[in-house]
């Protein structure tokens, strides 16, 4: 039997340098004669600058420049990535700020120092003289003026389809839900880095500490530094975390890059935590106006959605992709016959918004399963009935919504999800759990169990390139184009390969995010890189063992159909007795060869996935809390991921991956939030107040992967697993909270007469100890 | 609209900032710290002038079992003599606030942060990195092993402080239990959110530890 490593939790190839400090973060790299930059941010929300007094700065000791927007002014704003919607262009950040500063944090000059210290001393020398200007923290407000002639509304994301008027015409009833999704991100343990370094001697500009899309982030430097995209390389080593945030193209990345090549000399920026928490992409803050028209059985006939995308104050490189993520997702794995969708694309006064896992999704799975519930309370059927009553059947796959996003058509590939509702519940014991919950809250306890389902998208295209070689040693490389972020790609590609090529998956080395490795790669995002470079891998593996038994059918004299590769041995698999040859002894040969028919000497081959539709991964998520009557404290007693990936490469690294998103979610959903004041000046800049989750508070997370609906857009079924713990816990924690309240509320209601959506704002309101919490949380009508 | 004048937000609101207090703590530690120093020491010229923060101060450190002699601005953290004067580079700068613990070290088998930590703190005593935890032969230290084993870690940023802590919490007797564990541990944070897998990791070791 031959051995394979696809769908085995086999350990990590990336493991070893990192639990023995020898991993190579962008910190961890130094230069000789290497300048630090330090960054002169913004302390106001929104002025105009009056001028920028860098004299005393210039004067500290150590201190080499001191560079303010004139010094830049050559350099373009950072463009769009991805969802560049026309009109977009006048909202993009300059590297520095010229004239007006629009958010706390705000690049106004950098200082370049010998010394990192030194940096620091002198950027507090500079002194910006500035007038303030009126302040605008709310996306909801009515618009107002970004720029003269420029609407604070950049653009209003309309999707839909249907006769959605109609449908609120005939309705049995109308749900309307008025909710709003906080303000958080990331926020990985590394902070962002960048270290440039010009040498000169081959005309290549060098950039270190490049994380998820290093090829994109390429081409734009050197077009904004006017240089040819082959004189700039970019390297990445190991990247602290991701999520979204990290490796996108910011001023400072750009700053860095433009500095070497002034001074010749190398430049590092290594941010601190305060400055990540103010300067890095922000995302999630939207507030959702829903309304659902549905049938006496509660069946949806429409839903209509108004929202309002917070986006802080600059389109980042992500442009409109979180608020064009939300539409188009929103309606998640029901039917909906009519839907419409607007999103007004808001710019505040905040730090810029840009991706974090599962963005659009978070918000979007939010405002519907919530409506969903409300859709329940208001037909006065069972929450989960109501579900299933709307959910697409299986035999409807491939589904196709009729709505578009990141260029692709939304056509649900497959997917049973009726199915892994039933398995969800059949798993974690819902009618079990349901009385032992009842029994509880009727000994007084506030315990509640709330249940969310959602559609992931992932394997987004639209190609992507692998390069598989095999050394006269035997080792195995895989060049590709996506990055790490640090979820384990290496041994995910390396066990695609191990299979594909016949050897072992600790053979192959896989290399990623280096841009002068190979020419082209998309990165890593949206869940992207097993399914794409995971079918390219498979491609170019399967090219070369067919290179490497028709080399050997020469060499050994036997039928190439009677080989067969195991274990990196070439071997006679028909029965007969014969001599084997190893797969390095094959590289050699061929390296050898005079006169081998092969273009390529090499024992190489090359493999391109290209896909028009993305993959559409599924799930269910459940949340069993318990609210503390005297302080409305929420403890997560389990949380549940039930998660259909299609066909699992290394079920360890996807339950990883589900957990840790889920705990992030939990973050978002209960201790995580960018708070500002009246002023614009956050409040959220240390880690004692922006609460990530530690140790202490989150629960075991129990998750069941299952493999019911591989996707047919690849050879293996793949869809991908990094956004699914994120996407349905704000959701799924929200209706374990109401649960919990379902009691003390049923009695209110009694007592006062007013509307039970009402009253569980009041309820949270007055038992929460996080004002925050109701508005993130409650249903208000 | 009132103009403002306004120095820049490295300085935040209350006027405080992370450098002003090293500068006055190593100032004021300087005291105590060279009255441990011999006599002969303490009348060098040298480093009696090393009130002055900026003046280098001599110390010796000892990490991993290696001294090594270091002139040093007194106000330099251990984490930073670690990493910018050492390049041991496995101990990280996840907050320099004493908030993430992705710094931690030990110092004389005791856990500590070293961004909180003066390096002249730890002149004397015995101070272990994540570089010097595995055996000099390579072997890893068992609790490397069960976090590889138990794939206690993604991304492995936070993870050179998480072993350390973890050796730590066992060598402390805080490891009884699950919860004991979390509430113990919840001083390194982990974005990533490996946190049951790191506590099934410290539970493997737990036993192995002791018998080692």
């Amino acid at each position: 039997m031959k051995p394979t490593f696809v769908g085995r939790s086999v350990r990590r190839l990336e493991d070893l340098p990192l639990v023995t400090g020898k991993g190579a973060f962008a910190a961890d790299v130094a230069f000789p004669q290497q300048l630090h930059m330090r960054v002169v941010r913004s302390a106001y929300a929104h002025a105009k600058l009056l001028s920028i007094d860098i004299a005393g700065a210039r004067a500290a000791p150590g201190v080499h420049a001191v560079w303010t927007a004139a010094d830049v002014k050559k350099i373009p704003p950072i463009d769009f990535r991805l969802t560049r919607v026309p009109g977009l262009e006048p909202y993009r950040q300059q590297v520095l700020a010229s004239d007006r500063v629009r958010y706390v944090g705000e690049p106004i000059a950098v200082v370049f120092a010998g010394d990192a210290y030194l940096a620091e001393d002198a950027a507090e020398l500079v002194s910006v003289e500035a007038e303030e200007l009126p302040i605008r923290l709310r996306a909801e407000e009515e618009p107002g003026e970004f720029a003269p002639g420029h609407s604070s509304e950049a653009a209003v994301i309309r999707k839909g389809y249907g006769d959605v008027e109609a449908a609120f015409r005939d309705a049995h009833a109308i749900v309307t839900l008025d909710l709003k999704v906080g303000r958080h991100s990331g926020v990985p343990m590394e902070t962002r880095g960048a270290i440039a370094r010009y040498d000169a001697a081959r005309d290549v500009l060098e950039l270190y500490g490049a994380a998820k899309v290093p090829h994109w982030n390429r081409d734009q430097i050197a077009r904004m530094l006017g240089r040819a995209p082959a004189s700039v390389q970019l390297y990445e080593g190991h990247v602290g975390g991701g999520f979204g945030v990290r490796g996108e193209l910011y001023p400072e990345d750009v700053l860095v890059c433009a500095a070497a090549l002034e001074f010749r000399r190398p430049v590092k920026w290594i941010e601190d935590r305060r400055e990540h928490l103010i300067a890095a992409n922000h995302s999630r803050q939207q507030q959702h106006r829903i309304r659902a028209a549905v049938d006496a059985q509660g069946n949806i006939l429409a839903i209509d959605d108004e929202f309002f995308h917070d986006q802080g104050a600059y389109l980042r490189t992500h442009a409109v992709t979180v608020p064009d993520l939300a539409a188009a997702m929103l309606p998640g794995p029901y039917r909906v016959p009519a839907y419409r969708a607007v999103g007004r694309v808001r710019l505040t006064n905040k730090t810029p918004g840009g991706t974090y896992r599962a963005p659009g999704r978070f918000e979007s799975t939010f405002a519907r399963e919530r409506l969903m519930d409300a859709i329940a309370a208001e037909t006065g059927l069972d929450a989960i009935a109501v579900r299933r009553r709307n959910l697409i059947a299986k035999v409807e796959m491939p589904y196709r919504r009729v709505l578009g996003t990141l260029g692709t058509e939304v056509v649900l590939d497959s997917g049973d999800y009726a199915g892994l509702l039933d398995k969800t519940l059949a798993k974690i014991g819902w009618t079990a759990l349901q009385a032992a919950l009842r029994q509880r809250r009727a000994a007084g306890e506030r315990v509640g169990a709330g249940l969310a389902m959602f559609v992931e998208k992932s394997g987004l295209g639209p190609s992507d390139t692998v390069r598989i070689s095999v050394d006269p040693t035997g080792a195995v490389e895989v060049v590709t184009g996506v990055a790490s972020v640090g979820q384990g790609v290496e041994t995910a590609i390396a066990q695609i390969c191990a299979d594909a090529l016949g050897v072992d998956y600790a053979r192959v080395r896989v290399v990623h995010g280096q841009t002068d490795r190979i020419e082209q790669g998309s990165g890593a995002f949206a869940s992207r890189v097993t399914v794409m470079t995971g079918e390219a891998t498979r491609i170019a593996a399967t090219a070369l063992r067919e290179k490497a038994i028709r080399a050997a059918a020469e060499l050994l004299q036997a039928a190439a159909s009677s080989l067969d590769i195991s274990d990196g041995e070439i071997f006679r698999a028909d029965g007969k007795a014969g001599p084997s040859i190893e797969l390095g002894e094959v590289a050699r040969v061929l390296a050898a060869s005079r006169s081998h028919s092969d273009a390529s000497p090499a024992l190489a081959a090359e493999g391109t996935f290209r896909t028009d539709h993305m993959t559409y991964p599924y799930g269910v998520h459940i949340a069993v809390v318990r609210v503390d009557g005297d302080t409305g404290g929420v403890k997560v007693e389990r949380y549940f991921v039930a998660y259909d990936i299609g066909k699992a490469v290394n079920p360890m690294l996807i339950e990883g991956q589900l957990a840790g998103g889920a705990v992030q979610g939990l973050g978002g959903a209960l201790f995580e939030e960018f708070v500002y004041d009246e002023r614009g000046e956050p409040l959220a800049v240390t880690f004692a107040d922006y609460l990530i989750p530690t140790a202490h508070e989150v629960p075991p997370i129990e998750v069941m992967i299952t493999e019911d609906a591989p996707s047919p857009l690849n050879f293996l079924g793949l869809k991908g697993a990094g956004e699914g713990g994120a996407n349905a816990v704000g959701a799924a924690i929200a209706a374990a909270i109401d649960d919990a309240h379902a009691a003390a509320i049923a009695e209110d209601l009694a007592a006062s007469g007013l509307s039970g959506c009402l009253i569980i704002l009041l309820v949270i309101a007055r038992e929460s100890g996080r004002p925050s919490n109701p508005q993130r949380i409650a249903i208000v009508t | 609209m009132p103009n403002a004048t306004f120095h820049s937000v490295a300085t935040s609101v209350a006027g405080w900032s992370r450098r002003m207090f090293l500068t006055a703590s190593a100032t004021s530690l300087a005291v105590p710290l060279f009255a441990r120093t011999s006599r002969a020491e303490a009348m060098d010229p040298q480093t009696a002038r090393a009130k002055d923060p900026r003046d280098p101060a001599n110390l010796a450190l000892t990490v991993n079992g290696r001294k090594h002699q270091l002139a040093l601005d007194a106000r330099t953290t251990l984490l930073d003599a670690l990493r910018e004067r050492l390049g041991l580079t496995g101990a990280k700068k996840g907050c320099d606030h004493g908030q993430c613990g992705a710094c931690t070290v030990l110092i004389d088998g005791r856990r500590v942060l070293s961004c909180l930590t003066l390096a002249l703190v730890a002149e004397g005593r015995a101070v272990t990195t994540i570089e010097g935890l595995a055996k000099p032969d390579g072997t890893l230290h068992p609790m490397q092993q069960a976090f590889i084993d138990q794939d206690a870690f993604q991304c492995g940023y936070c993870t050179p402080g998480q072993i350390l802590s973890a050796v730590s919490c066992v060598e402390e007797g805080h490891a009884a239990n699950d919860a004991e564990i979390r509430e113990y541990m919840s001083g390194n944070l982990c974005r990533c959110a490996a946190y049951p897998n790191i506590v099934a990791a410290i539970k493997q070791t737990k036993h192995s530890m002791r018998e080692g």
